[in-house]
């Protein structure tokens, strides 16, 4: 791998570091790094010792624990605020990744006690997208409670 | 008697744009600059703080070739660390950091320890801005 391309593969990882709620797809991230999405995706792995979409999806799920933890929020709206478009996925992927379901890990969180940040506060500084965001949830069916709520 | 910090060593690959972002986007002084036989000495510091001067180097000698490289794939990879950076309002100042262009990577996170942020510097390092709150150890328990 040419060295001048590392500092390449590096914006497209600060990318999903930055713009993780969004629609990140391996087309628009090799075109970050300004290669071919196949070279993208073995230079990146090559690198980083993952694939890039599996770094997005732990990138995802690390905001999700850090959610679940400090934030009063569904699980839904933790799914979404941090880019899944799936709750099924989401709570997949989680459980695969931190060993327990999603709202299991926030349960045992919330029992310790400590404070919580409001989700109306989270909304007003941008980390929750509710309404009038693109749209991205098509294939998530169940909403735990109406989204508006919080959005005050 | 050791009296404090007063130097400590930032890489980067091109010392003319990393003084420019460390003075002009956040905010730190330049100090020095002298050109010596083959090598070129640069520091900043923060306005408030003329004691602890930051040389922004090239990775290279004393640094072996190898230990040259590795400090440059680090940068450009994105994996060193540069400063840690206390801030008085962590949130406000990301703010005023993206209006300015900079990347955030870790946007504003409650901690135990405060309200905490991670920003790239424009030579591939990341900075940490901590709002530092009281703590114990029992808090990350």
């Amino acid at each position: 791998m040419p060295v001048e391309l590392l500092s390449r593969l590096r914006l497209a990882r600060d990318r999903m570091d930055r713009d993780y709620q969004s629609e990140l797809d391996l087309d628009r991230l090799a075109a970050v790094a300004g290669v071919s999405k196949f070279y993208f995706v073995r230079c990146f792995e090559a690198a980083y010792g993952e694939t890039p979409m599996r770094y997005l999806t732990r990138r995802r799920l690390e905001r999700a624990q850090d959610l679940l933890r400090f934030a009063n929020l569904t699980v839904t709206e933790v799914c979404m605020a941090v880019g899944f478009s799936s709750l099924g996925s989401f709570s997949a992927k989680f459980r695969r990744m931190v060993g327990e379901s999603p709202s299991e890990y926030r349960d045992r969180w919330a029992a310790r006690g400590g404070p919580r940040v409001p989700g109306c506060y989270l909304f007003m500084n941008g980390v929750l997208h509710l309404g009038g965001a693109p749209k991205r949830d098509d294939d998530c069916a169940i909403l735990e409670k109406p989204r508006s709520e919080g959005s005050q | 008697m050791i009296r404090n910090v007063s130097l400590i060593t930032l890489y980067c690959s091109d010392q003319d744009e990393a003084r420019d972002f460390y003075v002009d986007v956040l905010g730190f002084v330049s100090n020095t600059d002298i050109q010596m036989d083959g090598f070129r000495w640069v520091t900043i510091n923060h306005p408030d703080h003329p004691e602890l001067e930051i040389t922004l180097m090239k990775p290279g000698p004393p640094l072996d070739d190898e230990g040259a490289d590795f400090y440059r794939r680090q940068l450009d990879k994105g994996q060193a660390g540069g400063l840690g950076l206390r801030v008085d309002d962590c949130r406000k100042t990301c703010e005023e950091l993206t209006a300015k262009g900079v990347t955030i990577l870790q946007e504003p996170s409650e901690r135990p320890y405060g309200v905490e942020a991670v920003i790239r510097d424009n030579q591939g390092n990341w900075l940490v801005l901590v709002e530092p709150k009281e703590f114990t150890p029992e808090d990350f328990a």
